[in-house]
């Protein structure tokens, strides 16, 4: 092979590589991604039952109730608009009322009530979700001081 | 007072820092031996400067002085000991400093061992590590000072975040930043060697090393980070990648890249301007990782308290570095003379394919670990990208690479022969296809998938093994000839191998896990059983206990297999006095390779509790590989041509490095 075929398979090569690479990543970047909605949200913008998205808020006081084994339900709330969960598996240690959570999961179709498949709470006292804590800047609810410390 | 020291010992680091900054890189520009003399003996001031205040620091930890605002924050007098210690590191403060200090220790690294280093470039990379410790010091002292004082001071802390209370602190930031930071060498000899406009393959056995020992660490701390979230979390899971892990996960993949090129460069002089471009990149992602992780743009467990001044700084440091190591290189890369020429089918073609699937790889991690960020930024929207994404996109580009890497040691320099390399791989292959074949045939219910995926495994495995034997010459020797021979073999053979061994086996761990673990949730009474793999586990309750700054509930499980009972698992929800914290204590119990794990709920109100567990096959093969492979770059760095240097610019060392291949 002469200097420039080499020179082409390599970079021929390489092209090929990372275009199979860049189909990948948009063809994943169209399905393969959560978003995040406030019970605002998903009141106002009628979210397709069935979709995965990721819901964030409170934990509204006195809503958590413990079904038959390991069922828990409770809602999340933003202060506006409120959404009843439920979710079968233990929840995280720093679950509690009146505290930030991030729920993932669905709709099921013809049902208000969200099915969670994970529930993420902080892994610190004194830390919120980011996205819950701009969710709650944005109602006017935040009296966390978290940043100033 | 001897906080006032380690904050006065921190400022003067700095102004040792700026000197060492600007003297030697003046020098190196007007031939001065006396100006290019000034970095080492600031290199090494600065050091110990910067040893004496961690010191201080650790000092008013373990004397729990409350007085300094972040022991307060995060210490507790009645924590136990270790913690007291690695707490200093448990903070952004801290964490900063240990970052610093081991930034400057490689600094008094190349300044002690250097000696053979021509003295302009000695003196270039000593001033560019200067810059990145100058830059850091200005961001403690200004906005993440660990010595400010309180007053009047408080009489018990706050206590360290109990999660982090745990030997994995101890060991997993320490190693992480060995790794992340000492990849800055490489990043100041690829600069030095910009500034200089000199290149050859000299440079790149002089940076092998310091790249190996980063790998090396990084490699470990990664594992170490992963097996501690493992256990710590009680989530059963050992990667999440989530955005912190990817901040570790792109360095390692950028590094273990520039690890495969600087050997082409080494022994064959090609590929220069592409691993200089790889060494900054390399560093850019561990700059790139420490914004992440300490900006708190992400959500993480390893984003402590933030303040926003901290991130916009970073940020400029960030883009100080980045910008302009990759403007110099625009400017200063055509300089560079081209290197050698090689066949596609060569040796140095299969490296290329290994940077170019490893770049790809990590470009792949990088776009779903900015993306959110970005798309927050630009339309408001907020997403996360999980691990759907990354299966789909960083997988396929991997198992080429995997399924590659055991033809890359046995091609020759320059041209190889790929028919009479896969003709030594067949033993390899066939064991590797019976594998797998047995694997879907007896593992019914298990996904197709992962009879492939362990047969990559054992693949991998092979091919390093045949690699070590035919390096040996098994099969066409005599049994002492074949001794001797392998005995003789560099260390670095032994070192690569070993570390493709290990990849080999975390691949089969990996898959695994991911198609044999049996996960369940139960809400069981005491007495109740469930069962998990092939053992019995008999819930026996929940009992009270304390410890020296928590108190928990423990629940006991007697484990049994075929009805004999052979150990007992106990899981415990843990609450910290000093913050109300709740954790899991995740009950394991390790049987060969695989692991049960088992993970307290809450109790519910029939008197039940809660159980998670898991049943993981092969699980502690996934760390063993990462260990073996840190064994190989160990092994590795002591090969003879590294020990002894490379005091001549050309060839020295050629005949011993390379072997029969």
């Amino acid at each position: 092979m002469t200097r420039k075929q080499k020179r082409l398979t390599i970079i021929g090569g390489g092209m090929s590589v990372i275009g199979v690479a860049v189909l990948l990543v948009l063809f994943a970047l169209q399905d393969q991604i959560v978003y995040f909605h406030s019970p605002s949200d998903v009141v106002e913008k009628q979210v397709v039952p069935g979709t995965r998205i990721r819901l964030g808020g409170l934990v509204a006081e006195n809503s958590v109730s413990r079904g038959q084994g390991t069922q828990v339900e409770f809602a999340v709330t933003d202060t506006d608009h409120t959404v009843a969960i439920a979710y079968a598996g233990i929840l995280p240690d720093l679950f509690r009322e009146g505290q930030g959570v991030i729920v993932e999961g669905s709709f099921v179709p013809g049902n208000t009530v969200f099915v969670a498949d994970t529930v993420l709470a902080k892994h610190d006292e004194n830390y919120m979700p980011k996205e819950v804590a701009d969710t709650l800047k944005e109602k006017g609810v935040w009296q966390g001081s978290e940043a100033t410390q | 007072m001897i906080v006032e020291l380690g904050h006065y010992a921190l400022i003067m680091a700095l102004a040792t820092s700026l000197i060492q900054s600007v003297l030697p890189l003046a020098g190196a520009r007007i031939r001065d031996n006396g100006l290019m003399a000034v970095a080492a003996p600031a290199a090494i001031t600065s050091f110990l400067l910067i040893l004496l205040a961690f010191i201080a620091l650790t000092v008013s930890y373990v004397t729990s002085d409350f007085s300094v605002q972040n022991v307060w924050e995060n210490s507790h007098s009645l924590k136990p000991l270790i913690y007291k210690f690695s707490g200093v590191w448990g903070n952004h403060e801290g964490s900063m400093l240990l970052w610093i200090l081991i930034l400057v220790f490689f600094s008094a690294l190349v300044a002690m061992f250097g000696s053979n280093l021509p003295a302009s470039l000695k003196a270039n990379v000593l001033a560019v590590q200067a810059w990145i410790t100058s830059a850091f010091l200005f961001f403690v002292l200004l906005t993440s000072n660990p010595f400010n004082r309180l007053n009047p001071a408080p009489l018990e802390g706050r206590d360290l975040n109990p999660i982090l209370q745990d030997i994995g602190l101890a060991i997993h930031p320490p190693l992480l930043y060995l790794g992340y930071v000492g990849f800055s060498i490489c990043f100041s000899f690829a600069v030095a060697a910009l500034i200089d406009g000199r290149i050859d393959a000299a440079w790149a056995r002089w940076v092998r090393p310091w790249t190996l020992a980063a790998w090396t660490t990084l490699t470990a701390g990664i594992a170490m980070g992963s097996y501690w979230a493992y256990y710590e979390l009680g989530w059963g899971g050992w990667w999440f990648w989530d955005p912190v892990e990817n901040a570790s996960f792109m360095p390692w993949l950028a590094g273990t890249a520039l690890l495969h090129s600087a050997l082409v460069m080494e022994k064959r002089e090609a590929l220069k301007i592409w691993t200089i471009l790889l060494a900054i990149m390399t560093f850019s992602l561990s700059l790139l990782g420490t914004f992440l992780v300490r900006s708190g743009v992400l959500t993480s467990v390893h984003a402590f308290a933030t303040d926003p001044l901290r991130g916009i700084f970073i940020l400029c440091i960030l883009i100080v570095f980045i910008g302009g190591a990759f403007t110099l290189f625009a400017l200063r890369a055509q300089t560079l003379s081209p290197g050698g020429l090689f066949a596609p089918v060569s040796k140095e073609g299969a490296l290329v394919l290994n940077n170019l699937f490893l770049t790809t790889a990590m470009a792949t991690v990088l776009i779903g670990t900015l993306y959110p960020l970005v798309l927050e930024a630009v339309t408001g929207a907020k997403i996360s990208v999980g691990p759907p994404f990354f299966n789909l996109t960083f997988g396929p580009v991997m198992i080429p690479l995997l399924l590659a890497v055991p033809f890359g040691p046995l091609l020759a320099w320059k041209r190889g022969d790929i028919w009479a390399v896969t003709q030594r791989l067949y033993l390899a292959a066939g064991v590797s296809l019976l594998v797998a074949l047995a694997v879907t045939y007896f593992a019914t219910g298990a996904p197709v998938l992962a009879g492939i995926g362990i047969g990559i495994g054992v693949w991998l495995i092979m091919g390093s093994l045949t690699d070590i034997a035919l390096r040996a010459g098994i099969g066409n020797a005599s049994p002492s000839v074949m001794w001797r021979r392998l005995i003789g073999l560099p260390r670095s053979a032994f070192g690569g191998a070993l570390a493709h061994f290990g990849l080999g086996i975390s691949v089969v761990g990996i898959v695994a896990v991911t198609a044999f673990s049996t996960e369940l949730v139960a809400n069981v009474a005491p007495g109740g059983k469930i069962q998990s793999g092939p053992f019995t586990l008999e819930f026996k309750g929940l009992k009270p206990n304390s410890g020296p700054n928590y108190s928990e509930l423990q629940g006991a499980f007697s484990v049994s297999r075929d009805g004999e009972n052979i150990a007992e698992i106990v899981s415990a929800k843990r609450v910290y006095t000093a913050r109300r914290m709740p954790t899991t204590e995740a009950g394991i119990m390790t049987t060969g390779p695989n692991q049960l794990y088992v993970a307290l709920g809450d109790e519910t109100p029939g008197g039940g509790t809660v159980v998670r567990v898991w049943w993981k096959p092969w699980v502690t093969f996934i760390w063993f590989g990462a260990i073996i492979m840190s064994v190989g770059g160990v092994v590795s760095l002591f090969d003879r041509r590294l020990r002894i240097g490379a005091p001549a610019r050309r060839k020295a060392g050629a005949a011993i490095a390379e072997p029969t291949t």
